[in-house]
C-alpha cells in the first residue's frame, strides 16, 4: 500500500534540483539513487550527480568526510543535474556548511537538528550552532526535524538497539524527501523488501522509518504545501535509469553478442572504473570472462594477448593506469589487432583527485605513447551514450584493425540518466572475418592490407597461416622484422592514414543551431549537458549561439574544420587547461578560445552561459581585423 | 586419420637465426625443436611468446604462432591468450633480466595463478642485448659495464622465486647438457598447470663461463646434483650424497653416509619446503640440483577455472539474453 495523496495544498512547478548530503555513512548514496529511480519511474527526466570523498570512511563529522548525491528530475527536456539547488538535505553541520553556497536563496533547508550538537559542531569546525545564524535563517527556508529521535520512535517495536534503528534514519528522510516532492514509495517499498527481505524485521524497520518520514511532511505546520513535477515528455519507448559505467559494460556485451566473440575484459581495481569490473563480472553467462590483473600493465598486456587469440578484448583504467599502459598499447597499435582501452578520467595529474572529474587526459590519449602511434578515440557525452560508444568503438577496432579508445569520465560514469531501451534485434550485427588456410604455395601475407588499411586478423589454431607477429617494426605484408629505412618511413604512413581514414567512415559534425553565425560552443564529453543547455539558454536570450558536442575525437570529423570557420568566435569549454583548443587550433589554424575548469566539478550552467554572453557581445560586430581584410 | 608425422625441421621459420656465434641459445632452440614433434600438438596449436632481450627473438625461429611482447611482460600476454584459449599449447620464453628484473612482478603471478603455461628461462647471468650490464642472477662482486668495482646486489634464484610462488612445476637444465635439456622441456610441456624451466646458457660474448663450474663435462660431477625422483641425493660419481640434517640440507661421503640415510627426492610433496631447500644449493658450497625439484600433478589451473565459471553460470541462469537484461528491475514506458 503507497501513500495515501496529501491533503495540503500541491504546487505544480517544471523542475526540482535536489541534494542530500550527510555523513559517508549516513547512506545519502542510496537515498538519492532511491529518489532518482522513483522520479524516473514518475515519467520526469532525470540527470544525476554522486560527489563523495576518495576516503572510505573519512572521520566521522569532518568535512571531509561529507558525502552528496545531487538529483535534478523535471517535466522538461534536461541535460545536468542542476546548478542551483532548490532544496538540500543536511544530516549534520558538516554537511551543512560545506553545500550551503549551492542553495538558492529561498531555498528549503531540510536539516537533522539531532545531528546538530556540541560535539558535531567541534568535528564540523564551527563554532556555534550554524542554523541559528541570522543570515541563514533569513535568507533560506529552515526547516528543522529529529529525524534521530523520530525514527528511533517509529522503529521502537522492532527492538533494533540504538545503533541499528539510527541507521534507519536516511529512510526517513527518504519518506520526508517524498512527501514534499509527490513521490511514490511503492519503488523504495519494492527496493527495501528485496535488499532486506531476509532480516525482516530490518526490513520492516526501514519501511517504518520511511513511512513515519512522508506522515511527518503531511502532519507538521513546517510545510504549507508539497510540490508535483509531471512527467516528461520523451520519446517514446521503454525506459530504465543508467548509469555511466554500467551503461558501458552493458555495452561491452551487447558489442560482444552483435560480433559473436566471447568479451575479455583484464583490468587491476582503480576509480573511478571499477564498477565496470563488478558489473561485467556478473554477467559470466554471456561469455564474459573478467581477470584482475596483477597490475594495470598486465591488464593491458593480457587484453592483447586475447586479442591475438581472437577474443573481443577491452582493458580500463584511470589517468594514472593509462600511464601505466602506455607501452601496451603501443604494441597493440603496432601488431594492429582489435582492442578497446577505456579511460574513465579523474582529476589529475599523479593520483590527483579520485573521486572528483576532469578532462585532462585528451592528449595523454592522442600523444601518451613513444614513437608515432595514432589511435581512434571516442568520448560519450552522457552516461546514457556510453553503451553507443561502447559498440562504436568495437566497430571501428574491428574494421581497422586497431586498438580504440574511449574516453569517459568521473562525472558520467557515475551520474545517471534515462535509457531509452534498444533491442538487439535493432543495432546493426558487427561482420568479423578470420581467414582460413590459404593455398600452400602462396605464403600467408599477415600484413597485407583491405580496402581499410585493416590486416587480417588471423588467430592461433588456423592451419596454414602460423606468424610471428611483434613490437620491432615490421616488414610490409609480411609481417618479418625489417630495419630498412624506406619501410619504415611507409609502415609508420600506413598506421597513420588507417586511423585518419575514419573520418570518411564516421558521420559528419552536427551542430545545433544554425551553421554559420556569431560564436559555435565546442565541447565534448562529460560536458554536453552544460554545454547544450547554456547553449540553448543564450538561444532563448535572442543570441546567435551554436553548439557542436564532438563524440570522435581522433579523427575529428571530416567537417569540422569548415564548421570552425563558418564562425566569428569558437569557444571551447574544457575541465582542462585547454586541451581540445590546442588541437583544433594546430589542426586547422583556426582561433578557438578556451573556457576552462579544474576544481574537480561539472560547469554549471550559470557560468557557461555568463561567459558565452560575455563573447557574444564582441563577436557580433565585425572586427577591426577582419574590415581591415 | 592419422596426424602428419612432424620432424624437427618443420618447426624451424624461414627467417636467419641471428644470435652470436657460440651462443648458448642454438641449443635450447634445437631441443625445442627436437621435443614439439614428440608432443603431438599440430604446430597451428602452439605459441611462443616472448618479452624483450636476446632469448626473447626465440618465437621468429618458430614456425608456429608467436608473439615477441614488450620487456618483462610475456607472462602476462601469455595468460590473456591462455584464458581464452584453453585449447593452445602456450610457450613464454624469457631471460634473467626479463623475468626477474623488470618482469618480476608478473612472473610470480603467472606461477601462482597455475596458468597452464611452460616459462624457460634462459639464465645467462647477464644483460646480453644491451651488451653487458650485470643481471638480477649476476654473482655479487661481478664486474661488468655497469658495475666497474663489481656488483652489491644479492642475486636472486629464480628456482626459489617461483617455489615462493608455489609453482606446480620446477626445474633446472642446462644448454650444455642436451640431454637432459630436451627430457626436462618435454616434462615441463607435459605438466598440466604452470611450469618453470630455468636454462643455464652460456653467454659466450659478455659472461663467458660464467656457469662452468656447472656446464663443462670436467667439472659437472662435483658441482651438479642430477634429481630423479623416489631416489637418493647422490653426485660426484656416487661419492658424494646430500643428508637432511633438522633444517638444512648437507653434503656427505657416502664411504661415511649409507645411502639409505640420504634424502630421498620427493618431486611431488605438495609441501614446497624440501624442494625450496634444494634450490637454495649453490656453488661453490653445495652442488646445485639441476633436474624437477618439484612437479605437483591435480592442482586447478587458472584457465581451466576461469572457463569453468562460465560454463556453470551458463548452467544455472541459462544463456545471457540481452533483450532481459536491459528490461530487468524498474522500467516505465514512455507512449
Amino acid at each position: 500500500m503507497a501513500s495515501a495523496p496529501t491533503s495540503k495544498d500541491v504546487q505544480s512547478v517544471s523542475g526540482i534540483t535536489v541534494r542530500l548530503a550527510g555523513d559517508s555513512g549516513d547512506g545519502m548514496q542510496l537515498l538519492g539513487t532511491q529518489l532518482t529511480n522513483t522520479s524516473a519511474l514518475a515519467g520526469n527526466d532525470v540527470a544525476t550527480f554522486p560527489d563523495f570523498p576518495a576516503e572510505i570512511r573519512a572521520p566521522r563529522g569532518t568535512r571531509a568526510g561529507v558525502s552528496g548525491f545531487q538529483v535534478q528530475f523535471a517535466s522538461e527536456e534536461i541535460f545536468t543535474p542542476g546548478d542551483t539547488l532548490d532544496a538540500l538535505v543536511v544530516m549534520n553541520p558538516a554537511a551543512m556548511v560545506t553545500n550551503l553556497d549551492d542553495l538558492r536563496k529561498g531555498g528549503i533547508l531540510i536539516a537533522n537538528e539531532d545531528g546538530f550538537n556540541d560535539k558535531e559542531f567541534k568535528l564540523a569546525k564551527v563554532e556555534a550552532n550554524p542554523l541559528d545564524a541570522t543570515v541563514v535563517q533569513d535568507t533560506y527556508r529552515v526547516i528543522q526535524v529529529p529525524m534521530t529521535r523520530l525514527t528511533r520512535d517509529a522503529v521502537a517495536e522492532f527492538d533494533l538497539g540504538t545503533k541499528l534503528a539510527d541507521r534507519c534514519k536516511n529512510f526517513f528522510a527518504m519518506g520526508l524527501v517524498y512527501w514534499l516532492f509527490g513521490r511514490s514509495l511503492d519503488p523504495t517499498l519494492r527496493f527495501i523488501n528485496n535488499k532486506f527481505g531476509r532480516k525482516p524485521e530490518v526490513a520492516a524497520a526501514n519501511e517504518a522509518a520511511l513511512r513515519a518520514g512522508w506522515a511527518f511532511g503531511e502532519t507538521t505546520e513546517a510545510f504549507g504545501e508539497s510540490y508535483q513535477v509531471d512527467a516528461a515528455n520523451l520519446k517514446a519507448g521503454t525506459y530504465r535509469n543508467i548509469m555511466g559505467n554500467q551503461a558501458l559494460a552493458w555495452g561491452l556485451i551487447a558489442a560482444s553478442k552483435l560480433s559473436e566473440k566471447n568479451l575479455f575484459y583484464g583490468t587491476y581495481p582503480i576509480t573511478p572504473a571499477s564498477d565496470i569490473l563488478h558489473e561485467l563480472t556478473k554477467y559470466k553467462n554471456f561469455g564474459v570472462r573478467t581477470f584482475q590483473a596483477e597490475d594495470e600493465i598486465a591488464a593491458v598486456c593480457a587484453t592483447i594477448g586475447a586479442a591475438f587469440g581472437g577474443s573481443m578484448s577491452v582493458t580500463a583504467s584511470s589517468g594514472p593506469g593509462i600511464a601505466l599502459k602506455a607501452e601496451g598499447m603501443g604494441l597493440g597499435m603496432i601488431l594492429e589487432l582489435p582492442m578497446i582501452v577505456i579511460n574513465v578520467q579523474r582529476g589529475g595529474p599523479s593520483t590527483g583527485l579520485p573521486t572528483k572529474t576532469e578532462q585532462s587526459d585528451l592528449l595523454q590519449a592522442m600523444y601518451g605513447r613513444n614513437g608515432e602511434s595514432p589511435l581512434p578515440i571516442l568520448a560519450p557525452q552522457s552516461p546514457a551514450d556510453c553503451f553507443n560508444v561502447a559498440i562504436e568503438a568495437w566497430r571501428i577496432a574491428t574494421q581497422c584493425m586497431v586498438p580504440v579508445m574511449i574516453l569517459s569520465d568521473g562525472y558520467i560514469a557515475n551520474g545517471s540518466e534515462p535509457w531509452r531501451i534498444p533491442t538487439m534485434d535493432s543495432l546493426p550485427k558487427i561482420k568479423i572475418h578470420h581467414p582460413e588456410g590459404t593455398d600452400p604455395d602462396e605464403p600467408f601475407m599477415p600484413y597485407a592490407r583491405d580496402e581499410y588499411l585493416a590486416r587480417p586478423w588471423a588467430i592461433p589454431g588456423t592451419p596454414g597461416l602460423m606468424h610471428r607477429v611483434g613490437g620491432l617494426e615490421k616488414e610490409d605484408k609480411t609481417g618479418n622484422v625489417s630495419y630498412d629505412p624506406m619501410n619504415h618511413q611507409h609502415m609508420t604512413d600506413t598506421r597513420a592514414a588507417k586511423v585518419s581514414r575514419i573520418a570518411e567512415q564516421i558521420p559528419a559534425q552536427e551542430v545545433y543551431g544554425e551553421a554559420t553565425g556569431d560564436v559555435l560552443v565546442v565541447s565534448w564529453g562529460g560536458t554536453y549537458g552544460a554545454c547544450q543547455t547554456a547553449v540553448r539558454r543564450c538561444q532563448e536570450a535572442g543570441h546567435q549561439v551554436s553548439h557542436a558536442h564532438v563524440r570522435y575525437m581522433n579523427p575529428l570529423p571530416a567537417n569540422l574544420g569548415e564548421l570552425l570557420r563558418g564562425f566569428r568566435k569558437v569557444l571551447v569549454p574544457e575541465l582542462n587547461t585547454g586541451q581540445l583548443r590546442m588541437l583544433l587550433r594546430s589542426i586547422y589554424l583556426v582561433d578557438c578560445i578556451g573556457i576552462n575548469k579544474v576544481q574537480g566539478k561539472p560547469f554549471t550552467v550559470t557560468e557557461l552561459v555568463g561567459s558565452i554572453e560575455s563573447h557574444v557581445a564582441t563577436a557580433s560586430r565585425p572586427t577591426a581585423e577582419s574590415n581591415a581584410g | 586419420m592419422s596426424l602428419p608425422v612432424l620432424k624437427p625441421a618443420d618447426f624451424a621459420s624461414d627467417q636467419d637465426v641471428r644470435w652470436c656465434p657460440g651462443c648458448g641459445d642454438y641449443s635450447i632452440l634445437a631441443q625445442m625443436k627436437k621435443v614439439l614433434p614428440d608432443l603431438g600438438v599440430p604446430r597451428e596449436k602452439t605459441v611462443f611468446i616472448s618479452g624483450i632481450g636476446c632469448s626473447s627473438r626465440f618465437p621468429y625461429y618458430m614456425n608456429t604462432y608467436g608473439m615477441h611482447s614488450i620487456h618483462g611482460r610475456a607472462p602476462t600476454f601469455a595468460t590473456g591468450l591462455k584464458s581464452t584459449r584453453p585449447d593452445l599449447m602456450v610457450w613464454v620464453i624469457t631471460g634473467d633480466g626479463d623475468a626477474l628484473s623488470i618482469g618480476g612482478n608478473h612472473f610470480i603471478h603467472a606461477l601462482r595463478r597455475n596458468l597452464d603455461i611452460n616459462i624457460v628461462l634462459f639464465n645467462n647471468r647477464i644483460y646480453g642485448l644491451t651488451k653487458g650490464q650485470y643481471s638480477p642472477t649476476s654473482v655479487e662482486g661481478q664486474v661488468t659495464k655497469s658495475t666497474p668495482m663489481g656488483s652489491i646486489d644479492h642475486p636472486v634464484s629464480p628456482l626459489s622465486l617461483a617455489l615462493a610462488a608455489e609453482a606446480t612445476f620446477v626445474a633446472r637444465s642446462m644448454d650444455a647438457h642436451v640431454k637432459h635439456l630436451g627430457a626436462t622441456l618435454k616434462r615441463a610441456a607435459q605438466h598440466k598447470g604452470a611450469s618453470l624451466v630455468e636454462v643455464y646458457q652460456n653467454c659466450n660474448v659478455f659472461n663467458d663461463g660464467a656457469m662452468a663450474y656447472a656446464q663443462e663435462k670436467k667439472q659437472r660431477p662435483e658441482n651438479v646434483i642430477e634429481l630423479e625422483h623416489g631416489k637418493p641425493l647422490v653426485y660426484a660419481n656416487g661419492k658424494k650424497g646430500i643428508r637432511l640434517v633438522g633444517t638444512h640440507l648437507e653434503s656427505v661421503s657416502t664411504d661415511d653416509v649409507p645411502v639409505d640415510d640420504l634424502l630421498i627426492h620427493d618431486e611431488k610433496d605438495s609441501n614446497p619446503s624440501i624442494h625450496m631447500m634444494l634450490s637454495r644449493m649453490s656453488y661453490p658450497h653445495m652442488p646445485e640440483p639441476i633436474g624437477v625439484l618439484r612437479a605437483v600433478d591435480n592442482v586447478a589451473t587458472y584457465d581451466d577455472q576461469i572457463n569453468q565459471q562460465v560454463t556453470d553460470a551458463t548452467a544455472q541462469k541459462g544463456d545471457g539474453d540481452l533483450d532481459a537484461l536491459f528490461t530487468s528491475g524498474d522500467t516505465w514506458e514512455v507512449s
